[in-house]
């Protein structure tokens, strides 16, 4: 009997270490199957030059091409480059490029029709082949395969042409005049891949080219060492890299996982990570952990603006799908929100230092522009907002005729200021919307508030009711910017053809449904005006006429926010690039 | 047995396709987008053309049937070709399931991750079967005893505090105020000496130890009861009316007994160990199966998600086959025809 017994406590533990036993022998083959130099013995790295990075969101692809975020992107971008990056304060700077090319050198021909990009003769691939022209231009063909999707195709939207002037010189040609001539290749969203590599990856058969898409060879400061998916990079330094002596740490981690405040916590408090990136957490949290003295918090400021943006059409859920949320010229206004007193109201009544305060901390400004940075392109014609004003805004409507109902919500011929404020699910903006829904009380605006999944609300789904695309919602908050310095492309956003329709499978980027044929105008000259000082003011009248016609209301300037552990130098928190542009000059 | 086995294998294929085809159709109606977290800059055109690229735009019974193909007859193919010659790297023409997040084949991104869940998971399933045990039968042996008291404490703290409460709780303790144990899952790690097997084990110390904590105490409690029911029937009357020792009539034949529906339960949670610790291995980012599952899901990674289920549903069907075979193995007056 008790020989049976035995048998089956064997039996039980056999049938999981039979389990358990499988996972050495799975381990060995992976790492030949996966190759891209994996030593079969890890050794422990030196702490001195072994750099370890942790991102939550999981990098899924070093392919930038075929990226489904910023995370493989930045991922992507220790490896590979453009040939110009964006400095931490928007300017940029030649990285494959012996130069940026303007007027004043010749790059840039007088109707700003075509740029000429000189390349550093110097660099060579990792792989020791030199790099040129021929790379340029295959990348420019890669993306621009009908049959791929590339992620960045619409920097090349209008590119005529790209063609190798000879083995260091390139020419882009654009089919319209095209002032800002700087959009392909500028930026670690559009880098260059080696053509010898890719090759037999254009179109559909892109898909398929798993080994290249892991571990594209590169001209940056890393090369691949050892890529899974969605959990771990291994990086080993290149030693063709243009730059004598760097970069300085001869090998690097990317982690991948978990969540945000967890990911602060093992830079600042435990210290087993040097970085981490994107830690957008309550500000209170941050500061406990750095108490803890390990490290420090660093902020990047960009063009990032957190707003409310209103939907001028009306968005009534008794409104059939053919009617809701759609412009249809104009004659589907909504009840309440399509008069400009009712939206400043709204905006006056906003205390935006403490939304700043409470979510951001240092990672915050309070804003009152969708154009913020650069500089130059600041308007100060909007700072009124900055502080809040109840008694103006209470003003405003009842002048308006909106008077305070039986229960404290104002009306006016049975309509009621009951607003529906959607938003994506995440602990800082759903802080922020229920001070924002304190705030429009007082004013007697009665706010449902709503959130929805960050995957459901940002994506496209033409099916789903839910998107911000759709916006079945009277406000809704969100986060957007542009990429690069110049806003040209971001305020052509808000032109009436922008608008989403089910025509469009309901894209667009004009999401408040706005429709000015004075804006359209003005967009239209800022893409043939050349002179600069009158692109600014362009832009600046565009800020004005988005935000004093309340079609958006700016609330925060947002920062990057990463942490850093005390001993890591030399990190330049862009707001603008990668945050890894410069990891080369990274030392301790 | 032969034939009862074969029957219940053939039931089990026209179960797994209706099983299948519900999964995949509940993904389709998920309002998910795998360009949903593209950078806000990338415009709706580009992100439209990226969905064409995947095939979305196409209907949905020939997205089915063309997961069905690539799943059921170019994936085992390509296995085959895979040991026939397993040196042979040059790309097969068969198109395999590709994941959409990373464009590479779903089932090699399974095999990669099988490692870590297995050793996280499967030891502590291990670990938590090896504590369970004894506490249950001791706690039903000398029932409202302290230890019985203390057992049913502890178990009940077990089962109602989840892991991520436990698991954040142990990262404070061991990682942040006393910097014993790594609170980041290292999954290279490789084991080749002594110090290696070292960091091996205390890196696997605090989410085993938050994993099988909770399954012990679930199964320590199924465990006292089960022996409960046994301690007052009338063959153990019976045993001790020979004049057998407690200790010979509670090894001897009580735990025998009352084996066979814990043995069950212990086979059937095994499909479980696949599926990973979702939260466990995102609190100490392990980043094994579960984790995959949530990356895909979050991401509407359709293929991966529609793989990765019905891979344990696969599971799940078959160690249902086996806890019925291991029954009858344990209790002679059970069989099958």
């Amino acid at each position: 009997m008790k020989n049976f017994l035995g048998c089956v406590f064997l039996a039980v533990i056999g049938l999981v270490l039979a389990a358990c036993s499988q996972s050495p022998a799975i381990s060995e083959t992976d790492a030949q199957t996966h190759g891209n130099g994996a030593t079969d013995t890890e050794t422990v790295e030196d702490l001195d030059t072994h750099l370890n990075i942790l991102y939550w969101q999981e990098p899924s692809t070093l392919n930038p091409f075929l990226s489904g975020g910023t995370k493989d992107i930045e991922a992507a971008s220790m490896i590979l480059e453009p040939l110009a990056n964006y400095d931490e304060n928007a300017k940029m700077v030649p990285t494959l490029a012996v130069e940026i090319p303007s007027q004043e050198n010749g790059g840039i021909n007088d109707d700003y029709t075509s740029i000429t990009w000189k390349l550093r003769p110097d660099v060579v691939w990792s792989d020791g082949t030199p790099f040129t022209a021929d790379d340029v231009v295959f990348t420019w063909q890669y993306c621009t395969h009908e049959e791929f999707g590339c992620s960045v195709s619409n920097y090349f939207t209008d590119v005529e042409s790209v063609t190798a002037v000879d083995p260091h010189t390139v020419r882009i040609v654009f089919t319209r005049t095209t002032p800002h001539p700087y959009g392909p290749f500028v930026g670690s969203l559009v880098p260059i891949i080696q053509k010898e590599q890719f090759k037999d990856c254009l179109g559909l058969r892109a898909q398929e080219c798993t080994e290249q898409n892991f571990g594209p060879i590169g001209t940056g400061p890393f090369k691949v060492k050892e890529f899974r998916a969605n959990d771990v990079v291994h990086y080993v330094a290149n030693e063709s890299y243009r730059e004598e002596g760097k970069p300085f740490f001869r090998t690097a981690t990317i982690k991948a996982g978990g969540d945000a405040t967890s990911a602060a916590r093992a830079v600042l408090e435990t210290g087993e990570f040097d970085y981490a990136w994107n830690l957008q957490v309550e500000p209170e949290i941050l500061d406990n952990m750095t108490k803890a003295g390990k490290g420090r918090i660093l902020f990047g400021f960009g063009s990032l603006v957190e707003r409310i943006i209103v939907n001028l059409t009306n968005a009534d859920s008794s409104l059939g799908p053919d009617r809701r949320s759609q412009y249809l010229d104009g004659t589907n206004p909504h009840p309440f929100l399509s008069e400009l007193a009712v939206r400043k109201a709204l905006s006056l009544a906003i205390d935006r230092s403490v939304l700043v305060e409470t979510g951001y901390g240092d990672g915050g400004r309070p804003t009152c522009n969708v154009v913020v940075l650069p500089e130059e392109y600041y308007s100060d014609a909007n700072e009124e907002c900055k502080t809040q004003d109840i008694e103006g805004a209470k003003k405003l409507l009842d002048d308006a005729g909106w008077v305070p109902g039986r229960d404290g919500i104002r009306e006016k011929d049975g309509i009621r200021l009951s607003i529906l404020y959607q938003t994506s699910t995440n602990s800082v903006r759903q802080g922020n919307q229920a001070f924002i829904k304190q705030m429009w009380d007082q004013i007697g605006v009665e706010t449902e508030l709503r959130n929805i999944d960050g995957s459901v609300f940002f994506g496209g789904d033409a099916a789903s009711p839910d998107t911000y695309y759709k916006f079945f919602a009277d406000v809704q908050m969100y986060t957007s910017n542009f990429d690069g310095e110049d806003p040209t492309q971001y305020l052509r956003g808000w032109r009436c053809s922008e608008m989403p329709n089910p025509d469009k499978s309901w894209v667009g980027s004009n999401i408040p449904r706005a429709c000015s044929e004075e804006y359209d105008n003005l967009v239209e000259k800022l893409s043939m005006v050349a002179d600069r000082e009158e692109r600014i003011e362009i832009v600046k009248t565009l800020n004005d006429m988005v935000v004093q016609n309340y079609w958006e209301i700016p609330l925060v300037h947002r920062a990057r926010v990463s942490a850093a552990t005390n001993s890591l130098m030399g990190v330049e928190l862009n707001g603008w690039d990668s945050e890894l542009w410069n990891v080369e000059n990274w030392h301790r | 047995m032969l034939k009862y086995l074969s029957r219940r294998l053939l039931f089990a294929i026209p179960t797994l396709i209706a099983i299948s085809f519900v999964l995949f159709a509940l993904l389709d109606l998920a309002p998910s987008d795998p360009t949903g977290s593209l950078p806000i800059t990338i415009p709706p055109e580009v992100r439209q053309e990226i969905r064409e690229s995947l095939g979305l735009d196409e209907p949905f019974l020939i997205r089915y049937v063309k997961w069905m193909n690539q799943f059921f007859i170019n994936e085992p193919l390509n296995l085959i070709d895979k040991i026939l010659d397993p040196n042979d790297t040059t790309p097969s023409s068969r198109l395999r399931v590709l994941s959409w997040q990373q464009r590479s084949p779903v089932v090699d991104l399974i095999v990669e991750r099988i490692p870590q869940t297995l050793w996280v998971v499967g030891f502590s399933y291990l670990v938590g079967i090896l504590i369970a045990l004894p506490i249950g039968v001791i706690s039903a042996y000398k029932q409202y005893s302290w230890f019985d008291q203390i057992g049913t404490f502890i178990s009940m703290v077990g089962f109602s505090v989840p892991t991520f409460f436990t698991g954040i709780l142990a990262i404070t303790i061991f990682s942040v105020a006393l910097s014993w144990l790594p609170s980041v899952y290292d999954t290279t790690h490789e084991v080749t000496d002594f110090s290696s097997l070292w960091f091996q084990i205390k890196q696997m110390a605090m989410p085993v130890l938050v994993l099988a904590f909770y399954n012990a105490a679930q199964l320590s409690r199924f465990m006292r009861a089960s022996v409960l029911e046994n301690l007052n029937l009338d063959y153990v009357r019976t045993a001790r009316a020979k004049g057998l020792k407690d200790r010979a009539i509670l090894i001897g034949h009580i735990l025998r007994n009352s084996m066979i529906p814990v043995v069950t339960m212990i086979a059937l949670g095994v499909p479980t160990i696949f599926g990973g610790a979702i939260v466990t291995e995102q609190i100490f980012r392990v980043n094994g199966l579960g984790a995959l599952l949530i990356d895909g899901i979050q991401a509407a990674d359709i293929p991966l998600v529609q793989t990765l289920t019905f891979v344990f549903a696969v599971l799940i069907v078959l160690f249902n086959l086996v806890a019925d075979v291991l029954y009858g193995i344990l209790d002679p007056r059970i069989r099958y025809s």
